[in-house]
This record gives C-alpha cells, structure tokens and sequence, in this order.
C-alpha cells in the first residue's frame, strides 16, 4: 500500500524533473554554458532513477500480491508462480507504459553518458526532444493509465493474468522488445538535434549508429521472442500470421534496417544526409503509429490488449504533434544543412545501400498499407474487408528474388567506385547454387517455377556471404547477418511447403499415420497444479526406423481467470519439429488430435540469432576503417 | 459521360496489369484444384477468417462456427465445387471481410496499387539521382 | 530554376501535410467505429436448393419445398444449450400469434431430447422445426452462431437479419414490414 504510493508520487517527481529540464536545457541552450549543461545532464540520472523506483515499486506491488493497487488486482492472483507474478507488471497496459516510460528515460541517460565528447548543443537539443517524448508520455500514463490507483474496498483475491500470458517466452518478450521499441525515440530526438545544430556529418553518423544497432538487436530479439511464444502457444504451429500487432513490430524493424545501412554510407561519404534525416523520423513515427494501433484497440487482433478510445485519442494527438514537429523542423533546417557535392557512381557501394533501400521500403509500403488500409476503407468507405497473408506473400514474394540478387553482389562494391570483375570464384558460387537448389527442389518435389527461383536467390545469397570469410579485411558483422538472413529465408521457405499436418478426432487407444509414421494415443491422466488442472495425453510415435518417441500434449484448466488453454508437445530435431496439440470434444470421449511435421523449425530461431549476432558484432567493431 | 468512360478503362487496364503480374507469379494456384483432398481442405480453411474469434483463421480455430465450416467446406468440394466458387458463395453470404485474400476490386485495387506505385516512384527518384549525378 | 525547385518542395509539402490530417481524422473517426465485425445482409437470393430433416418426424425434405406458399418466413436458429435463446422464446411467440409470418425454427447442434425439453418448457412459436446437427445448414443461410434470426420473403430475400436474440424493437420492425 506504502510502496505502491511511492510508486505513484516518484511518477509525479519523475514529471516535475522532466518538465525542469525541459526548460532548462531551453535556457541552457542560449547561454551555452557547459558547466551548467553537466548538472543538467545529472538530472537526467534522478530522473531515470524516479521511474526506476516507481517501476520496482510496482514490480513489488505484484509480488506481495497487494490488491489495494487496481492494476495489481486486475491482472494478478496469489496462486501464481513468483515468475509471472513479476512477468505480470508488464503484462498488461498500464504496466507496460512504465516501461515505455523506463526505457525512454533509460535511453536519454544512456545518450548523454555515451555522448561526452559531443558538441554540448546537440546534447542539449537531444535532450530538449526526448523530454517532449518523456513528457508526453508522463501524462498519458498519469491521466489515462495509472498503474497505481487504489480500489477500495481492498480486494483478497486478484483477477488473475490471462493464461496465455502466463509464458516463458512471453514474459522477457516486452522488456527486450521495448528496448528496441522505445528505442528508436533516442534516434528521433538525436536526428532533429542534429539537424538544428548543423551536425548532419560522419561523427554524428557514428555517434548515432550505436544507437541504431541497439534499437535493431533487441527488436530483432523482440520479434523472435515473439514469434517462439506464437509458435509454443497458440497451438497451432505457425510463427507469423502476418496479425496486425506482428506488423506493427516488423515496420519499424524494417525502417531501422534500411537506416542501418544508409548510416553508414554518411559516415562513411557524408551522403544521403536529407534521406538519413527522414528515416530517422520515419523510424520513430512508425513506433508512435504501432504504439496508437495496438494501444486505442483499432485493430481486431489475436493479440489483445485493454483498450479505451480516450488513450487511442491521446496517442493519435500526441503522434501528429511529433510528426508535425519534425515535419516543420525538417523544411526549416533543410537547405543549411544538405549541401552535398560528392558524387554517386553507378558501380559503388552508394548505389547498393540505394539499392537496398528501394527494396526494403517498398516492403515497409506493403506492409504499412496492408495494414492500415482495411481501416482507411472502413472508415471511408463502410465496406470490411481482411487482408491476410495471401496479399503480403503475392506483393513480397516476387520482389524478393531480385532483392536478394542485389544483397548478394552489394557487399562486394566498393566506396565511391568498383571495377567489377567476373572471376573463377563467382562462377563456382553460381555452379554451387544451382546444384543445391536443384538437390532441394527435387527433394520437396515442387515444380513451380516461381519456387524454384526463389531456392537459387536464396542459395545464392548464402553462398556469396559465406564466401566472404575468405577475404582478407572481412565484415563479420556484415557477414553474419548476411547469412543469417539468408538462412532465414531459405529455412522459411522450406518450412511452408514441406510442413505436412493431420487431424483426427480419436479416441485412448486408437491411432493413425502421417507419412511413414504411426502416432498411438496410449493413455490420458489428470494432474493438479498451483494454478491449474492439467489433462495430459501420451502418444508415442513410431518414425521410419520404429523408434519410439513420445509426446504429451495437455489441455491446462486455470483456476483465475477460468479459462482452458491448449499446450503443444514438441519434439525438435535438426531437419524437423514434430508437433501435437489436443483438444477436448464436446460431451464425448474423443479428442481432438493435430498432429504436424515442421520441418526446418528450429533454423528459423537460429538463423534469426545468427542475424542478431552480427549487430553485436557491429556494435563492438570499433570504427577500423573497413568497408562494411 | 466520356470521363466515366475513361476512368473505367483506366480501372480495367491497372485490373488487368495487376491480374497479370500476380499470375505470372502464381502458377501454382492454377496447376491444383480438380481433385479433392484433405490439403484442398486446409487451403480453404487457411484463407479463411473466423468470425468468432476474429483474428484467427477457421483452419486454426476451434470455435463453433469454425468446425461447422470445416465440414461444409468438405461437403461443398465432395460435391464437386471449386475453391473459387466455395470462395465467392462465402463472401456472399459473409461479406469480403471473411477471406483472408482481399482480391482484386473496386474497393481494394488501391491496396494492390499503391505499395506497387511506391515501388516505380522510389525506382525512378533513385535512378535519376544516379544517372544526372547530383 | 530556383523558384521551380521552391514550388515543386512546397506542392510536395503540402501533399505530405493534408495526408497526414486526413489520416489523423481517418484514425479518429475509427476509434468510435464498432471494431468486431458483423456481416451485412445479402441482397441476393438465400439458397435453398439443399436437403433438411424435419426434427419431431425426422422426415427428409427438400428446403426449397419449405419456403413455399407465404409471404413471409422467419428462419429461426436456436439450440436448447443457448442461454439467449430462452430470452427470445416469448418473443417469437408474440410474432408466431401476432402475425400471419410462417415460422421455421433450425435446432443448432442440439440433442432432440433436449429440444423437446426446451419447446415445453418455453413453448413452442414454430410451424415447422429442422435439425442442423452439425451447423452447416446455417451457413447456407450465413449464419455463424445462435440465436440469429432472419425475415426472408416470397422471393426468397432477406428483409432483415437479426444477429442474438430478438427484443420488442425487432419485433415491432417485423410486425411493421409484415403488415404492409
């Protein structure tokens, strides 16, 4: 009851902190006083160390179960596990908007202590732009979603948190996808500072770039949490529905991809400043509209979240206050800024990075107006209709194969100007994918032509970054990601159409077969647990070579809420996951049974780590001059 | 009167373009069909979006309502129905909403558009900034 | 040239700018819209050209023969297990005695025992009652849970189509287009 009090007046504290640097740092800003500016930069700390204690104090709420807290009581129970007790903090809306909070502050403090050697305007002007997030963000949290209202009478028993929430995967999925979520507003408020203190140049390139690649590793980490937890929970073994709220994640993703590459080109050419500027508000911007589109309850959603219109409004306001503000700053600032005289060849690595940012937003287009059109044409129109994974597969597919061929011989140009050069080695590179794709394409036994192609450019990519390990002053984190995403898709690919399923409604004791192996459903057993009753099924699968391997699926009963959630049983090998779920038949003894092959299931995981891997790699490679 | 015809043809023509492009890339859809089986079954159900819990596919879902459309769908293709004419009694009786697919029409050929539109303007802005050298 | 350029840079702004306000009152105007989806009503002809099995003599019938000989149908779907469908029961009663409109009751998913049951206990507004045991004879007519209800005419249209249970509003609406 105390702490969660203090929670609520550290909020307050943290608001009044904000509201005083803002100002300050405006004033500071004439003045240009760099003493003054470090105690102002100190109180950046007490400000991150305001929402840190009010974090914890509700994290502490939730673990000693205090139902006086509303948020408590909606979304906890005391018969949970420690783990998604705490899980539970942000598990809901008003929670996980003190966590927006905490990594918006986190990331200013984090800004300032990275950037000492920085013109004291530019930090100052960051600074100036993050509080106007940090503050906007103050109040929404304290006008529409305190986490800390009290109810009275207090409650004994909490609500309970939603079951499938109540996941590994899920519960360290916000904090990890926030971090680069949240982010990319440090990137916004650095490219406007930059702007108007004139720094659009390579040491801002590299000052920001750390910023970039965090954003990027832990949104890629973010998303692949999230597709596990799809894939382990919902139960029916897809990773990606192309769902609105997964969009929305991928968006910024795609934009923070291409502003990766485009930094570097200024850092390394002071090139395509104005461009470089424009992502860097686009990135942000897409963050606010996903932020709106998940948070108002617009969408229709397996993904759920409370909503109520009035914070839908708030966010819109709010997002077209930023948008505009940036839009303004950007004609004002602009011609100071963007004279640039070097000049692009057709052969360069220039041309590449403009290659390849053709190409990814053309998909950030697809998705975006995937997404938000259905919402566009109700609104206009008052005609529904859905738009699901047949649109983005038709648009996307068939782009993918030049995109690839592009991302193959763009590592290999040169800054300024490449002579190119048609070896032995790029042969045997050729020789190599057609024999793999042609090995593949027989093996899964897919004639379409379309298919086919899409093997030899994802195959091709692979060979071409792999062979980059030869030279001399190689790009690791380059050519992991580069392979990662290669193996990526090639992993994707072969899972969607090699995935093979059955489902049967059978009874203890029968079975059936899928390929060459037989699946017995041998028994079913009861088991009662702190929070729920589980029914578990044992089926043991006979593969080719008759050996056994067992798998039990479960039907879990949670006590609070009430609620039945299914939980697949998967079994993962190198070349496939097998994977059972059941279900239970209306007032009858038969179950239902889905029984899948996935192949390739577990290269989908590790192909998107290997890709992560080479951000960490970037990040940690200190500014040798190599060409990326 | 001549304008209205005009802005048909136009809506025609981009129809048409698009149609083409998307075939072109789409040959598979077009060598199945005829003969009916279970994974016939699961594409259907696949495009399909339940309208109990909205946001899941019928192919996914274990409502209710997402079971009776399993069996009707098998029903429909046992009596000799194609996919196409499954599809299209659907979205008549349920409204363009239920199919994942948004096709090709009035309502939605800016959907299929624009993203493509984008694709030649940003094609073009970066081709005349390399080719005049600025 | 110079000026070119400024007028090229400020059309292209403006574009930017009226695109995000219209998109911020598109956003707007769709926060206050019903976000779960409903279907609408079809225009065209229901289709009818499918067999049915009556529920008390479990007869085989085709259901075009059903609709035949009125001007008005109300096609009812209804289970005993559906709590809303009790609601509904003395409104489809006042409709089944007011009225001149040809009742047909489809029991969704049901056990006939059960239905019997709930026909006795609540009454029983039908002149005619099919079993759909397996819920895909609502579909034919594109429903897609219990209770919905629809007015179909001579022409085999729908008039109207009634998503949960009917309340006096809907019935005073079906008594108003019957009469006429």
């Amino acid at each position: 009851m105390i702490i969660s009090q203090l929670g609520y007046y550290s909020l307050i504290f943290g608001l009044l902190t904000s509201i005083f640097i803002f100002f300050n740092s405006s004033i500071h800003l004439k003045k240009n006083n760099s003493v003054i500016s470090d105690k102002l930069f100190g109180l950046i700390g007490f400000q991150f160390l305001f929402v840190f204690i009010s974090f914890i104090s509700l994290i502490y709420s939730f673990i000693i179960s205090d139902f006086s807290n509303e948020t408590v009581y909606n979304n906890s129970h005391t018969t949970k596990p420690l783990f998604y007790k705490i899980t539970g903090t942000w598990g809901n809306h008003e929670g996980s908007l003190l966590l927006w909070l905490l990594v918006l502050t986190g990331v200013l403090l984090g800004f300032i202590l990275k950037s000492r050697n920085e013109p004291n305007n530019y930090r100052l002007l960051t600074t100036l732009f993050q509080q106007i997030i940090v503050i906007g963000f103050f109040i929404f949290v304290l006008k529409t979603s305190n986490p800390f209202n009290e109810i009275f009478p207090v409650q004994t028993e909490g609500l309970g948190l939603n079951p499938i929430l109540q996941d590994p995967a899920l519960g360290i999925h916000p904090p990890i996808l926030y971090l680069g979520y949240v982010g990319t507003s440090i990137i916004f408020s650095a490219a406007l500072a930059s702007m108007i203190s004139n720094y659009v140049n390579k040491s801002w390139a590299k000052n920001i770039k750390f910023w970039i690649l965090f954003s990027w590793i832990f949104l890629t980490g973010g998303i692949l949490l999230g597709s596990i937890w799809a894939y382990y929970e919902l139960g029916w073994g897809g990773f990606w529905f192309w769902d609105p709220v997964e969009n929305v994640s991928l968006m910024p993703w795609l934009s923070l991809t291409a502003l990766l590459h485009c930094i570097v080109t200024l850092e390394k050419r002071e090139l395509l400043k104005k461009w470089t500027i424009v992502l860097c508000i686009i990135t942000f911007a897409l963050s606010m509209v996903g932020t709106f589109l998940v948070r108002s309850g617009i969408l229709n959603s397996v993904h759920t979240f409370a909503n109520d219109p009035s914070r839908g409004i708030y966010i819109l306001t709010f997002l077209l206050f930023l948008v505009l503000l940036s839009f303004v700053i950007f004609i004002i600032f602009e011609n100071k800024n963007f004279t640039q005289k070097s000049e692009i060849f057709i052969l360069s690595k220039e041309t590449a990075v403009l290659i390849n940012n053709w190409f990814i937003l053309y998909f950030l287009s697809v998705v975006l107006i995937g997404t938000i059109y259905p919402i566009f044409l109700d609104v206009i129109l008052d005609e529904q209709i859905s738009v699901g994974p047949p649109f983005y597969n038709k648009l996307i597919l068939p782009f993918l194969i030049p995109f690839v061929l592009f991302m193959s011989i763009g590592p290999s140009m040169r800054w300024i100007k490449t002579n190119f050069k048609i070896g032995v080695k790029s042969f045997l590179a050729i020789v190599f994918t057609l024999i793999l794709s042609f090995i593949t394409v027989y093996y899964i036994g897919e004639k379409n032509i379309f298919v086919i192609l899409l093997f030899v450019g994802f195959f091709y990519l692979l060979f071409k970054s792999l062979d980059q390990f030869r030279e001399k002053t190689k790009n690791l984190a380059q050519i992991f990601s580069h392979t990662g995403f290669s193996l990526l898709l090639i992993s994707i690919l072969l899972n969607s159409f090699s995935s093979k399923e059955i489902v049967k409604n059978i009874r203890v004791g029968e079975s059936f077969t899928l390929k060459n192996e037989k699946i017995i459903f041998k028994k079913i057993s009861v088991e009662k647990e702190k929070n729920y009753e589980s029914i578990i099924g044992f089926f043991d699968v006979l593969d080719e070579k008759n050996k056994i391997i067992n798998l039990q699926p479960e039907i879990r009963i949670y006590n609070e809420p009430e609620m039945a959630t299914s939980e697949a049983s998967i079994k993962t090998t190198l070349f496939k996951d097998r994977f059972i779920t059941i279900n239970i038949i209306k007032d009858q003894n038969f179950f239902n049974v889905r029984y899948q092959h996935k192949p390739f299931m577990i290269w989908i995981w590790i192909s998107t780590l290997i890709i992560m891997i080479g951000g960490i790699f970037a990040i940690f490679r200190k500014n040798k001059e190599v060409n990326i | 009167m001549t304008r209205m015809l005009m802005k048909s043809k136009i809506l025609l023509t981009t129809k048409i373009l698009i149609i083409v492009i998307l075939i072109f890339f789409n040959l598979k859809n077009i060598a199945m069909a005829s003969t009916f089986s279970e994974e016939q079954t699961i594409n259907i159900t696949k495009n399909l979006r339940c309208l109990i819990c909205q946001g899941q596919t019928i192919h996914e879902s274990n409502s209710d309502f997402a079971k009776s459309m399993k069996k009707y769908i098998k029903g429909e293709l046992e009596n000799g129905k194609t996919d196409e004419e499954i599809f299209s009694s659907l979205v008549e009786k349920y409204g363009q909403w239920i199919v994942y697919d948004p096709g090709i029409s009035r309502n939605t050929l800016l959907l299929w558009a624009l993203p493509l539109l984008l694709f030649l303007i940003g094609g073009a802005i970066i081709g005349i900034k390399i080719l005049k050298k600025i | 040239m110079q000026f070119l350029e400024k007028t090229k840079k400020s059309i292209f702004s403006l574009i930017i700018l009226i695109l995000l306000i219209i998109s911020f009152f598109v956003f707007k105007s769709a926060l206050q819209k019903e976000k779960i989806y409903f279907p609408k009503m079809s225009e065209n002809q229901i289709f009818t050209d499918f067999e049915v099995v009556e529920l008390i003599e479990e007869k085989q019938i085709n259901f075009n023969k059903v609709l035949f000989g009125k001007n008005f149908y109300l096609i009812n779907i209804w289970s005993s297990w559906c709590e809303p469908c009790k609601d509904e029961s003395d409104k489809l009663l006042e409709l089944k005695n007011g009225t001149s409109i040809m009742m047909i009751g489809i029991n969704y998913k049901d056990k006939k025992k059960n239905a019997l049951n709930f026909l006795e206990l609540y009454g029983d507004p039908f002149d005619q009652i099919f079993i759909d045991k397996q819920g895909t004879i609502s579909i034919n007519f594109g429903a897609y849970g219990v209770p919905e209800t629809f007015l179909v005419n001579e022409d085999k249209k729908v008039l109207k189509k009634y998503i949960g249970p009917l309340n006096d509003e809907d019935v005073n609406e079906i008594k108003n287009i019957t009469d006429n």
